[in-house]
């Protein structure tokens, strides 16, 4: 009995040793205000900016941001270039298949669309509609039989509609929002799509005890309640 | 960056330019602009040692040596560039991660590969996980020279033993007749006069690597291109003091003016090597020079 405790406890010990010296590295796309974006300084900020620095600064570990493309960001976390992904990354069961999630820290956002001002009449069946490659909202699309086009990043999603390339796009609704509310040319319609599970942090397979010490951070963070004091600053969604 | 950039939103005109053009965004635009050019300094006589060895190998006497060099030229060649960069560059931090593993932690337990996951000890990571963000910068630069070089040296390897093959073989006789050892023959006369038949090749082959450095931003170098997007896409008051519209139109036009400025001055350097190697050669351009051949 005695060894096996002191078995456990040496495990313990070990497993926060391991967690305690490491760097963990945070990998976001920086190019999806108000989630991730490179700021005026070539920082990386925004709402997952602020909520990661709280987390790692919950759980006691210190973490620093890359920037990765959206659509290389899970093979580079599977191969280990950085341990965890924050980049507005929603849960759906196939992203499952391949890492892992923490507990969301974002309620489901539903999806809107924007269209050209004086186009609010348009069929979004038969429409062509943007989105970013590798989304749920292009998925969505996909599977609705309106034509998808897809762009590699969210800025050039938006610029398809501008430009006539699209006639609409679908992205998260707190993405879209201050795009519309710059006033101009772009409107929101009022249909949404509720898709997707929330926004979780991603993490490899084989890294049960990060994911946990993350979770625990999180779910922290919503008891206390200054995590919707956060969902609320950066106008995402809705509040736990 | 100036005094007066405190507030941007009253300013206008000039100075409101001047300021969104010093911040520290822009700044990491004008720093990836050294980054390319550092790149091309390195990767293109890093890549011409790769295009000698290998053509040096294929034309070798030695069977497996010649196998080598045309198998290097013939595979690298064949693959096309995105699948290398994107292929080769994991494969091969995960080989050096993996040596580094097995020499660090050889009491580590279970296999590297669990699951889909590539996981070594903390110990064995490349470059290691708490290390400053410039050695990840000059580890990642590291790997992409290398790619390139391997990709570039492919290439120039074949031009090189194209231009080694078309010497004229009168040269090579009268070297012989002078009692020279083949090695004699290949430094002093070979490899003298290769270069003028090789030039053509080898200056296609710089002005396609100057313009393959935006595949930089898929090993993680954030380049030029990457930054005029990102600095180009529309911006909304919300998340930066200097919006704008949609200016990706300005900034690629900027690419455009400094990739034909570039590759201009190539031209000139070249078309000048050019009339420098030919001078004194059995060529027509040589023999245009008024040389004695």
């Amino acid at each position: 009995m005695k060894t096996i405790l002191l078995g456990t406890a040496i495990v313990v010990a070990g497993a926060g040793a391991a967690l305690a010296q490491d760097v963990v590295r945070l990998g976001t796309e920086g190019a999806y205000p108000p989630y991730n974006f490179i700021d005026d300084a070539g920082e990386v900020a925004g709402f997952e900016r602020v909520l990661g620095d709280e987390l790692c600064a919950r759980a006691e570990l210190t973490c620093t941001w890359v920037t990765n493309d959206w659509d290389s960001i899970i093979p580079n976390l599977v191969s280990g270039n950085y341990d965890a992904i924050m980049a507005g990354m929603s849960i759906t069961p196939e992203r499952d298949e391949v890492i892992d999630f923490t507990q969301n820290y974002t309620q489901p956002d539903p999806s809107a669309y924007l269209v050209m001002a004086g186009n609010e009449e348009i069929d979004l069946e038969a429409a062509v509609i943007a989105a970013q490659t590798g989304t749920i909202q292009a998925n969505f699309v996909a599977q609705s039989g309106a034509t998808l086009v897809e762009f590699a990043s969210p800025d050039e999603t938006v610029a398809a509609v501008r430009n006539g390339e699209a006639d609409a796009v679908l992205a998260d609704k707190s993405f879209l929002m201050p795009v519309a509310e710059e006033g101009g040319d772009l409107v929101m319609l009022d249909r949404e799509e509720l898709i997707g599970g929330g926004i979780g942090m991603g993490l490899r397979e084989s890294d049960a005890e990060l994911r946990a010490a993350f979770d625990a951070a999180i779910q922290s963070m919503k008891d206390d309640g200054s995590l919707n004091a956060l969902l609320e600053e950066w106008q995402i969604g809705a509040t736990f | 960056m100036f005094a007066f950039c405190t507030d941007p939103e009253t300013l206008s005109g000039l100075s409101w330019l001047s300021c969104y053009l010093t911040t520290g965004k822009h700044l990491s635009i004008y720093v990836s602009v050294g980054t390319v050019l550092l790149l091309l300094a390195i990767t293109a006589p890093a890549a011409l040692l790769f295009g000698f060895g290998g053509a040096v190998a294929a034309r070798s006497p030695l069977p497996p040596l010649a196998w080598a060099g045309r198998g290097y030229i013939a595979i690298v060649r064949g693959v096309p560039d995105i699948a290398f960069f994107l292929f080769f560059v994991i494969a091969l931090d995960q080989f050096l991660e993996w040596l580094r593993h097995e020499w660090k932690c050889p009491d580590w337990e279970g296999s590297v590969w669990q699951g889909s996951d590539f996981v070594v000890c903390a110990e064995a990571k490349l470059p290691l996980s708490t290390a400053a963000g410039w050695v990840h910068d000059v580890y990642g630069f590291a790997v992409a020279v290398l790619t390139f070089a391997i990709v570039f040296g492919a290439f120039a390897a074949n031009v090189l033993y194209g231009a080694m093959r078309a010497v004229p073989r009168a040269q090579l006789e009268t070297a012989e007749a002078y009692g020279m050892t083949r090695r004699q023959i290949f430094r002093r006369i070979l490899v003298p006069q290769m270069w003028v038949y090789a030039l053509p090749g080898l200056s296609n082959l710089w002005m396609v690597l100057v313009k393959a450095t935006p595949l930089l931003f898929l090993l993680g170098v954030e380049d030029i291109v990457y930054w005029a997007r990102e600095l180009g896409g529309a911006k909304t008051p919300r998340f930066t003091d200097y919006p704008h519209p949609d200016w990706r139109v300005w900034y690629f036009g900027a690419l455009l003016v400094f990739y034909l400025a570039f590759t201009r001055l190539s031209e000139v350097v070249l078309a000048r090597l050019t009339r420098r190697l030919a001078r004194g050669q059995a060529t027509l351009g040589g023999a245009a020079q008024g040389g004695s051949a």
